[in-house]
C-alpha cells in the first residue's frame, strides 16, 4: 500500500507492506539506523521516535499509521533552524554526560524533549517518572536525569526548533 | 587551533557527537551487497540427545539457501569453542574440559543451545524455516541449581564427568584456617546465594560474515570486547583459518559488561556459513534470544565462616562455594568464581589465613562466565556480609569491627595470604571520608523519622578490594590463563602534526577516544582535537586483547604512554640533528623540543614534517617517519578500594524496599577524566543495586526453561527506582602503572550488591532477621516480615 507522511519534515510517499514496522521501515528502508531496537517486548525504548509531537515506540508502530502524520526521528533533531547545532536537549547530554555505549540514547532524548514539551519545568521525581520506559543499562540514570533537567531548561528559555 | 586537554580534565566525549545525533555505527546497522540472513534454531528443552534432523521441508522453502547443522560441522572437521583458562585441583589434576561444539553434536545441554543455523533472503523466510526443520529430540532428566546438581543420581551433562563437577578447586592453607578456628573466641557462619544475572547490554548481540573468493579474506563484524581474541581463537582453534585471512571488526558496540568478551559460537558458525554460501551473512539476536544464548553471571551458593578473637580480631576466613558453569566451559568460565574470587576474599582486612573451596559445576543452564565485576563482587559479598553478621553477634558496632581489622595505610605493599600483593590503598581514608559524605552521624534522626511514618530505616556499608587490569601475564599464567593479557598502542604522528592512535583495547560506553586523546593531549602538547583514537579493527590495529576486567587505561593506557614516550625519543634525536645540539641537551615540554639553556625549539609539528620530508635529517642512523609501538604487560594487578554506604527505607506493608541514599568513596588511582569517572561509578553502582533488589535469573527446576527470559520477566533498574548518588574518589597511586591508575569501570558492581543488602537486614534487623538473600524482592521481604511477626505455631 501507499503511505504520505512527514519524516524529518521532508514530505515521503512511499509504497510498503502493511505489516512493517516502522523501525523496519526506518532502519531498513530509510536507512536511518539511529533508532535502535534493544528489545521485542516494548519495554526499553531505543526505538523511540515523535508522531505529530509524541514521543512514541516505533518497534509497535505499523508503517501505515504514519498516513498523514509528521514522523520526527534522532536524524532530524536540530538546534536553530537550518543550523548544524545540536537540539538543546542533545546538547544537554553532552555536557552531563548523559549517555555511555549510545545505544539507549536516541529514544532516551526523544523521550526527554517529549517529557520537556509537555511541561516547562520538571522536577527530578518527574523526570524519573517520564523515563520510566526507557531502560539504561551506562550510566545509572544519573547524568541523564541531570540532562533532561537542564535541557527542558534551555528548551524553555532560549527555544528552539525541533 | 586547539588546546592540550590532558589529565585531570572533564572534556566533553569525542564519542558523543556521533550517539546523539543517531550516527552511530553498530553491527546492525550495516547491510553488505548480496546480503542474506541468518537465524539460529535452538534447543527448546534443558537436556535432550538428538535423534536425527530433518531438513528437507525446510530446504523446499522459497527462498531459502541453507540449513546448517551439527554434522555439517563435523563434517568439515572443525574445532569446538576453546576455554581460555585451564584450571587444577589441589592434586595438580587438570579440570574437566568437554568439548563445546559450535552447533550441537547429537545432545543439547541447556535451553537455547545452538541447533541449526538457517539461511534465506530475509530474516522472515529464516526464521519460517527454522520452524520447519523438524529435530527428533529424545528428553533427558535436567538439572539447573548446583546444590542438585552435585548430588548422587542427579542427571549426568557429560558421561565421563562424575557429579557434573568440573573441578575441586582451593586455595590457602588449610591447615592454618583450621588451627585458628580451634583458637576462636567467636565464629560467625553465615550461608548464602549470590543470584544468577543476565547481562543485558542495550545492543542485543549481532554479527555479519563475508567472505571474498577473489583474495580469500574472511571478514566478520561482531559485537565484541575484543575482536583480536576473536581472530585469534575462531581461526586457530575452532575454524583452523590462516589468521592473516581473517579480519574481526567490533564498531559501536551498545555496552558489554562481560558478555561481550567472550568467543561465541555464533561468531564462528557465520563466518564458517558466509563461505559455504558465498553471500554476506547477518545475524541479530532478539532480545529473547539474547536472555537464552548471552552468558550469564554470578550463580553460587556458598556458606562462610569467620573466626575472630574475644576483641573481634578476624582470625581465619573459611569460604566453601558451589559455582555454577552452566553447560559448558565459556571463554573465561572456570577461571571467574576462583582466581577472580578466592584472591578477593582478604579484602581491604588483615585476617592472617583464609581458605577457600569452590567446586566448579555444570548444569542444564546457559554457560555462566564473567560479568562486570567477575567473582569480585562475589567475593566482596560473601567478606562484608559475614563482617555484619560477626558484628552482630558480638554486639560490635559494624563500622568499628571493620574499622580494628582494616589494613593501615602505612602497611602498604601488603602481602594477602590468597596469593596477592596490593601495592597501594587507604581503606581507613575511604571509610571515613563516606561515613562524612553519607552523614552517618544523623542516621538516627532519619530512622526515627521513617519510624514515624511506619517506615523501617536501615544503613548499611561495605568496604571492598579488587584486582584489575588484567592481568601480568606470567602470573596469569601460572593462574591456568593460556594466552597473554597485556595491551599494545601505535602513537602515529601525521606529517602535519596530527596524531592517530592505534589500540588494542574497544571503547563499547568507557569513553576511551576522550581519555586516551587526553593522555596524548598531554603528553605530546598536542591540541586535543588533533588526537583521533581507532580501536575494534583487527586490519587496523596491530594487536590487542580487548576490554574487560577494568585493563583498558590500566594496561592499554600504559601501552599508549610508552608509545608516546618513544615518540618523544625519536623527536629528540631529529630535533638535535635540526638543532645541531647534542640529544642530551634536547628537553622536551609542552610540545616543543628545546636546547637547554637557549631559546632555540622545534615543535613537534616541525619535527613531523622533518620526519617524513627527510631532506635535512640523519638518514644514516635514524629511519624517517614518527610512528611508535608499545607493549606493555604489567607487573601486578592494581587494586582499586573503596567504601560505600547505602541507605534503605522499607514499606512493611508492601515489602517494597526503596534505595533513599546512596554514598561511595573509591580508590582509583589518578583519575584522567572525572566527568568519566564518575559516569563509570553511577554505572557500577546501580548495575551492583540491580542485583541486589531487582535482577534475578530463574530457571524452572522440573523443566529446566528459563522463567525469567525477556524485560518483562527479569526485572532492570530503572531511572525511577533510583535516588541521586554521592560519589568521591580518595586516591592513593597505584605504585607500578605508568601514570598511577587502578581502573574504575568495575568498583561500583563490586561495592554496591553487599552495602544494599547489609542496609536492608539492618531495617529489618528489629525483627530477627539476619541475612537476606539477593534479589530483596517486595515479596521476599513481605514475607520475611510476615514470617517474623507472626504469632507462634498458630497451624
Amino acid at each position: 500500500m501507499q503511505i504520505s507522511f512527514t519524516l524529518n519534515a521532508k514530505p515521503v510517499t512511499l509504497d510498503v507492506e502493511p505489516a512493517t514496522l516502522v523501525t523496519e521501515l526506518l532502519r531498513e528502508h530509510l536507512n536511518l539506523t539511529g533508532t535502535h531496537i534493544g528489545c521485542d517486548t516494548s519495554q526499553c525504548g531505543a526505538c523511540v521516535v515523535h508522531l505529530d509531537g509524541l514521543a512514541v515506540k516505533s518497534c509497535t508502530l505499523l508503517a501505515p499509521a504514519l498516513q498523514g502524520k509528521s514522523l520526527v526521528t534522532i536524524e532530524g533533531l536540530q538546534g536553530a533552524p537550518g543550523s548544524n547545532q545540536l537540539h538543546p536537549m542533545q546538547e544537554a547530554f553532552r555536557q552531563h554526560h548523559g549517555l555511555q555505549c549510545g545505544f539507549c540514547t536516541p529514544g532516551m532524548v526523544m523521550s526527554a524533549i517529549a517529557l520537556a514539551h509537555a511541561k516547562a519545568a520538571l522536577t527530578e521525581a518527574e523526570v524519573r517518572r517520564g523515563l520510566e520506559g526507557n531502560i539504561c543499562r551506562c550510566t545509572g540514570y544519573q547524568n541523564i536525569v541531570l540532562a533532561v533537567m537542564a535541557g527542558t531548561a534551555a528548551m524553555h528559555g532560549a527555544g528552539s526548533g525541533e | 587551533m586547539g588546546n592540550v586537554i590532558g589529565i585531570g580534565a572533564s572534556p566533553r566525549r569525542k564519542e558523543d557527537q556521533r550517539f546523539l545525533t543517531g550516527r552511530g555505527n553498530y553491527v546492525s546497522d550495516i547491510k553488505r551487497p548480496g546480503m542474506a540472513a541468518g537465524v539460529f534454531l535452538r534447543s527448546p528443552h534443558a537436556h535432550a540427545l538428538i535423534r536425527g534432523i530433518d531438513k528437507q521441508a525446510a530446504l523446499e522453502m522459497p527462498g531459502v539457501i541453507a540449513v546448517l547443522t551439527g554434522e555439517d560441522v563435523a563434517a568439515d572437521g572443525l574445532g569446538s569453542l576453546p576455554c581460555g583458562w585451564g584450571i587444577t585441583d589441589a592434586r595438580g589434576v587438570p579440570m574437566k574440559e568437554p568439548p563445546f561444539p559450535m552447533l550441537a553434536q547429537g545432545k543439547v545441554r541447556f535451553v537455547g543451545d545452538m541447533v541449526a543455523f538457517v539461511i534465506a533472503e530475509t530474516v522472515e523466510d529464516a526464521s519460517t524455516a527454522a520452524e520447519l526443520v523438524k529435530v527428533d529430540y529424545e528428553v533427558l532428566p535436567s538439572v539447573v541449581g548446583v546444590l542438585d546438581a552435585v548430588r548422587p543420581g542427579a542427571p549426568k551433562l557429560f558421561d565421563d564427568v562424575p557429579n557434573n563437577i568440573c573441578c575441586d578447586w582451593e586455595l590457602g592453607d588449610k591447615a592454618a584456617v583450621d588451627t585458628a578456628f580451634r583458637k576462636a573466641a567467636h565464629v560467625a557462619r553465615l550461608s548464602l546465594v549470590n543470584n544468577r544475572l543476565i547481562g543485558n547490554p542495550m545492543e542485543p548481540r549481532a554479527a555479519i560474515a563475508e567472505y571474498n573468493p577473489g583474495t580469500g579474506q574472511h571478514t566478520l563484524w561482531t559485537t565484541s570486547q575484543f575482536p583480536h581474541v576473536v581472530r585469534f581463537l575462531m581461526s586457530a582453534l575452532v575454524l583452523k583459518l590462516p589468521e592473516h585471512k581473517v579480519r574481526v571488526v567490533a564498531p559501536d558496540v551498545g555496552g558489554g559488561f562481560g558478555v561481550k568478551q567472550f568467543h561465541y559460537g555464533e561468531e564462528a558458525v557465520i563466518t564458517w556459513a558466509a563461505k559455504r554460501v558465498m553471500r554476506p551473512v547477518k545475524w541479530v539476536a532478539s532480545r529473547s534470544e539474547c536472555y537464552v544464548s548471552d552468558r550469564h553471571g554470578r550463580d553460587h551458593v556458598t556458606e562462610a565462616e569467620l573466626a575472630l578473637d574475644e576483641k573481634g580480631k578476624f582470625l581465619a576466613l573459611r569460604v566453601k562455594t558451589l559455582a555454577n558453569m552452566g553447560g559448558y566451559l565459556s571463554t573465561f568460565g572456570p577461571n571467574i568464581p576462583t582466581n577472580l574470587y578466592g584472591p578477593l576474599l582478604s579484602g581491604v582486612y588483615t585476617t592472617p589465613a583464609i581458605y577457600c573451596n569452590v567446586k566448579v559445576v555444570f548444569t542444564n543452564t546457559v554457560p555462566v562466565d564473567a560479568y562486570r565485576g567477575a567473582g569480585r563482587p562475589e567475593a566482596t559479598f560473601v567478606l562484608e556480609r559475614i563482617v555484619d553478621v560477626a558484628a552482630s553477634d558480638m554486639g560490635i558496632d559494624r563500622v568499628e569491627l571493620r574499622r580494628r581489622n582494616m589494613i593501615p595505610k602505612e602497611a602498604y605493599p601488603y602481602q594477602t595470604p590468597v596469593l596477592v600483593q596490593y601495592d597501594s590503598g587507604d581503606p581507613i581514608g575511604c571509610l571515613d571520608g563516606a561515613l562524612a559524605a553519607a552523614d552517618v552521624k544523623w542516621f538516627g534522626t532519619r530512622k526515627a523519622a521513617s519510624a514515624r511514618s511506619g517506615k523501617f530505616r536501615g544503613l548499611g556499608f561495605s568496604t571492598y578490594v579488587e584486582a584489575c587490569g588484567l592481568a601480568p601475564s606470567r602470573f596469569a599464567g601460572r593462574l591456568g590463563a593460556r594466552g597473554g593479557l597485556y595491551e599494545s598502542a601505535t602513537v602515529r604522528v601525521h606529517p602535519a602534526g596530527q596524531v592517530t592512535v592505534l589500540i588494542g583495547t574497544h571503547n563499547h560506553g568507557q569513553g576511551h577516544e576522550t581519555t586516551f586523546a587526553q593522555i596524548v593531549s598531554e603528553k605530546l602538547g598536542v591540541a586535543f582535537e588533533n588526537v583521533d583514537i581507532v580501536f575494534g579493527d583487527t586490519d587496523r590495529v596491530q594487536f590487542g586483547m580487548g576490554t574487560y576486567g577494568s585493563r583498558s587505561l590500566v594496561v592499554g593506557g600504559a601501552a599508549l604512554s610508552k608509545a608516546a614516550d618513544k615518540v618523544i625519543v625519536k623527536g629528540k634525536k631529529i630535533a638535535a640533528h635540526l638543532l645541531e645540539a647534542s640529544e642530551a641537551d634536547i628537553h622536551f615540554e609542552a610540545g616543543k623540543f628545546s636546547v637547554a639553556g637557549t631559546d632555540r625549539a622545534k615543535t613537534l609539528g616541525e619535527i613531523a614534517v622533518a620526519a617524513y620530508v627527510p631532506h635535512n635529517y640523519p638518514l644514516e642512523v635514524l629511519e624517517p617517519g614518527l610512528e611508535e609501538q608499545a607493549y606493555y604487560d604489567p607487573v601486578n594487578f592494581t587494586y582499586p578500594g573503596g567504601c560505600h554506604i547505602a541507605e534503605v527505607e522499607i514499606d512493611p506493608e508492601t515489602g517494597a524496599v526503596t534505595l533513599v541514599d546512596y554514598t561511595a568513596v573509591d580508590d582509583v588511582g589518578t583519575v584522567i577524566n572525572p566527568m568519566i569517572v564518575e559516569g563509570q561509578l553511577h554505572g557500577g553502582i546501580v548495575q551492583g543495586v540491580g542485583q541486589a533488589l531487582y535482577e534475578n535469573a530463574v530457571y524452572d527446576e522440573s523443566s529446566g526453561q528459563l522463567m525469567s527470559g525477556s524485560l518483562m520477566d527479569y526485572c532492570m533498574p530503572r531511572a525511577d527506582h533510583l535516588p541521586m548518588m554521592k560519589v568521591a574518589t580518595h586516591s592513593t597511586l597505584c605504585t607500578h602503572t605508568p601514570m598511577g591508575v587502578k581502573g574504575c569501570g568495575e568498583v561500583g558492581t563490586i561495592g554496591s550488591p553487599a552495602a544494599v543488602i547489609n542496609a536492608v537486614v539492618d531495617a529489618l534487623a528489629h525483627l530477627g532477621v539476619t541475612h537476606v538473600d539477593m534479589p530483596a524482592t517486595p515479596n521476599r521481604i513481605w514475607r520475611l516480615i510476615q514470617n517474623a511477626s507472626l504469632p507462634i505455631a498458630a497451624e
